[in-house]
């Protein structure tokens, strides 16, 4: 098994998809010649040709109709966004259409389309470049939404985007791209589309965690360890629709919780997660479940980045807050 | 030569055409009629543009070609096959509705049989739509168009530019049909666009464009069928506007007259292209009194037909709520 970065384990998803499924296309801005301002396509072009990897005009809205209409003629087109934060320019063509497609044709129609986009802070990237805004596209019914935290997760779901019948909307971590390494199998797999991960097993309390904030809550983990607190991490994997039940078995079994998000705080995926834990296993818990997630601003500005994002000490605050309640 | 003769029309083409116009203006009668009598939630109308509509369509390939219509193209969508019974169904909103089962609004036309791609509310969307039909014909390389159609007003929307400019740099088979009626609602065309003509952004785009008199059917007619053959050869898109003119309000919840003059209604309505082009039907001896009759006859008793059936189809039960939204 090869040794790789998550950008790697991406680029290798998108190889395997584009040789395996004749259907598959990749378009964006400069994904073609370029191979994508992060390198996620870079060799496509070559390998596949100019009509299955190629690069579009400046123009966010159009990238996303014409994936809705090419896939509505048997293609499944992987548009690139090249930062989300650029998302709300082609949010009618999401929201408004692909994601109702199967919806307002009477199941006639669908729309096979996965939109790649990176996105997150800690990389000295401002505003609009950084912003975590999953939690508008989970509020959308017709859209699966994906994040990885991890080289192998990262290459079985992006393979497993590309092969629903629905849209996803895939998010990569810019701070994951390049941290680490993982072991990924070179040939083609899939990781379950709505399947979180128990990252790390504890009897104490529940982490639940996507996309950087799983490394942040296993180091927050590996430091409560010290103190005698052993702390199970999830990882969602998938935030919308996600997987309420693990989730909820893990908090039955250490009856505390702390969920992380890197988003801002109102109206977020960790809201959500909080109101099903109430809703299902109150009788289990011993503490309030708490949120740990940045403030809401407007995300912050490269020098004070660090003070913005949620990091591991804020996780061990907040568990120590629950444990001892 | 005759007109329709010049444009390769044979008599039974143009009375064929011009039983399609008559069908799309007696159903958007009777929509009218069934709003107002409490029936149907909503109308928005096709009346002044049919003539348009049905000779812009005449010149598509029913069956391989691919379009994407937008609210008024009742003419658009009659003549490429949809039937007077499912534009009942879906100005119903019942559950056999084919366009969308009763989900949208009516006059969101699509039809999976018909090769018709349903747009959104917000206007002009279906442009990127079309042009990613567009892309996937020139990639499977079919000899087929996508035709897509809109108003005025949305010649305005980002989606027009992106769309346009992406279809034009890709030379793809697409026509864009522009059914300049004069009004984006209540916004007359001097407050909407600065040019001269809607076609002339054409130029930007590096694309083929012109404007035509929408109430001439073979102008209108030659127009689309030259773009067709343009485009199956390669030679990449065109930017087709037809001068037409809205004779209803926006719909059946607006009152025009807040905003434009009955004078100036009347006017546009002596120039209808659907009495224009029946006078000349009647000039060339190819439309009779008897041929009129029978046909008056038969689409009434069609739509009549239609109205009952579509009237005792069941509503979309509550318990479908969750159907069609994931796979």
């Amino acid at each position: 098994m090869a040794q790789m970065t998550m950008i790697q384990a991406i680029t290798d998803a998108l190889r395997c998809e584009l040789r395996d499924d004749e259907n598959v296309l990749i378009f964006g801005e400069d994904v073609g010649k370029n191979g994508g301002v992060f390198r996620a396509t870079e060799g496509l072009q070559d390998e596949f040709g100019e009509d299955r990897v190629f690069d579009t005009p400046l123009a966010e809205s159009g990238i996303g109709g014409l994936a809705i209409g090419l896939a509505t003629q048997g293609f499944r087109p992987v548009p690139e966004i090249q930062f989300f934060g650029f998302v709300y320019e082609v949010m009618d063509s999401i929201s408004g259409q692909m994601a109702r497609m199967r919806y307002r044709s009477g199941n006639s129609e669908n729309a096979p389309i996965t939109i790649r986009s990176p996105f997150g802070g800690g990389v000295h990237t401002p505003e609009m470049h950084a912003d975590s805004l999953e939690g508008l596209m989970a509020q959308q019914p017709g859209l699966k939404v994906v994040i990885p935290s991890n080289p192998y997760d990262a290459k079985g779901l992006l393979i497993s985007s590309i092969r629903d019948n629905d849209p996803v909307i895939y998010l990569e971590h810019m701070k994951l791209y390049r941290s680490f390494r993982d072991e990924v199998p070179e040939d083609s797999y899939e990781v379950e589309l709505g399947k979180a991960k128990i990252t790390r097993e504890g009897t104490d309390v529940t982490l639940i965690a996507y996309g950087a904030m799983v490394q942040a809550s296993v180091k927050a983990a590996e430091e409560l360890e010290k103190d005698g607190i052993s702390a199970e991490v999830v990882d969602l994997r998938t935030i919308a629709p996600f997987d309420v039940e693990t989730v909820v078995e893990s908090v039955k079994k250490t009856g505390r919780a702390v969920v992380v998000q890197e988003a801002q705080r109102v109206a977020g995926i960790a809201s959500q997660i909080v109101a099903e834990i109430q809703e299902r296993a109150i009788l289990h818990l011993e503490a309030p479940v708490l949120r740990v997630t940045a403030p809401d601003t407007v995300y912050a500005f490269t020098q004070a980045e660090e003070v913005w994002l949620p990091n591991h000490k804020d996780i061990v605050a907040k568990v120590n807050d629950v444990i001892n309640y | 030569m005759t007109k329709h003769k010049a444009v390769g029309l044979t008599d039974d083409e143009v009375l064929a055409m011009y039983r399609l116009v008559l069908a799309a203006r007696r159903v958007d009668e009777r929509m009218w009629i069934l709003n107002r009598a409490g029936k149907i939630p909503f109308v928005v109308s096709c009346q002044g543009q049919e003539v348009a509509q049905v000779a812009a369509s005449f010149a598509l390939e029913k069956g391989s070609d691919y379009t994407a219509p937008y609210y008024r193209d009742v003419g658009v969508v009659l003549a490429m096959g949809m039937t007077i019974k499912e534009l009942m169904l879906q100005a119903y909103a019942k559950a056999s509705d084919p366009n969308s089962g009763g989900r949208q609004m009516p006059g969101h036309f699509g039809c999976k049989r018909l090769k018709m791609l349903s747009g959104s509310s917000p206007v002009t969307t279906q442009i990127p739509h079309a042009v990613g039909i567009g892309l996937a014909l020139k990639m499977n390389k079919e000899k087929a168009v996508s035709f897509v159609s809109l108003g005025e007003g949305s010649s305005n929307q980002g989606d027009f530019h992106e769309g346009l400019n992406f279809a034009s740099v890709h030379k793809l088979p697409a026509i864009v049909f522009v059914e300049n009626n004069q009004y984006a609602i209540s916004v007359g065309l001097d407050k909407q666009v600065a040019c001269k003509q809607i076609s002339d952004r054409a130029i930007g785009y590096g694309m083929h464009g012109e404007t035509i008199d929408g109430n001439d059917p073979f102008a209108v007619y030659k127009a689309v069928k030259d773009a067709r053959t343009r485009a199956i050869e390669g030679e990449g898109p065109s930017l087709i506007e037809a001068l037409t003119y809205r004779l209803t309000p926006h719909s059946s919840d607006d009152n025009d007259m807040t905003y434009r003059t009955k004078e100036e209604v009347d006017a546009a309505k002596a120039r209808d292209g659907f009495i224009t082009f029946r006078e000349y039907l009647v000039e060339q001896n190819i439309l009779t009194e008897s041929v009129e009759s029978d046909m008056e006859q038969a689409i009434k008793e069609e739509i009549n037909q239609a109205t009952i059936e579509a009237e005792e189809e069941p509503y979309a039960s509550a318990e479908t709520l969750f159907d069609a939204v994931y796979q």
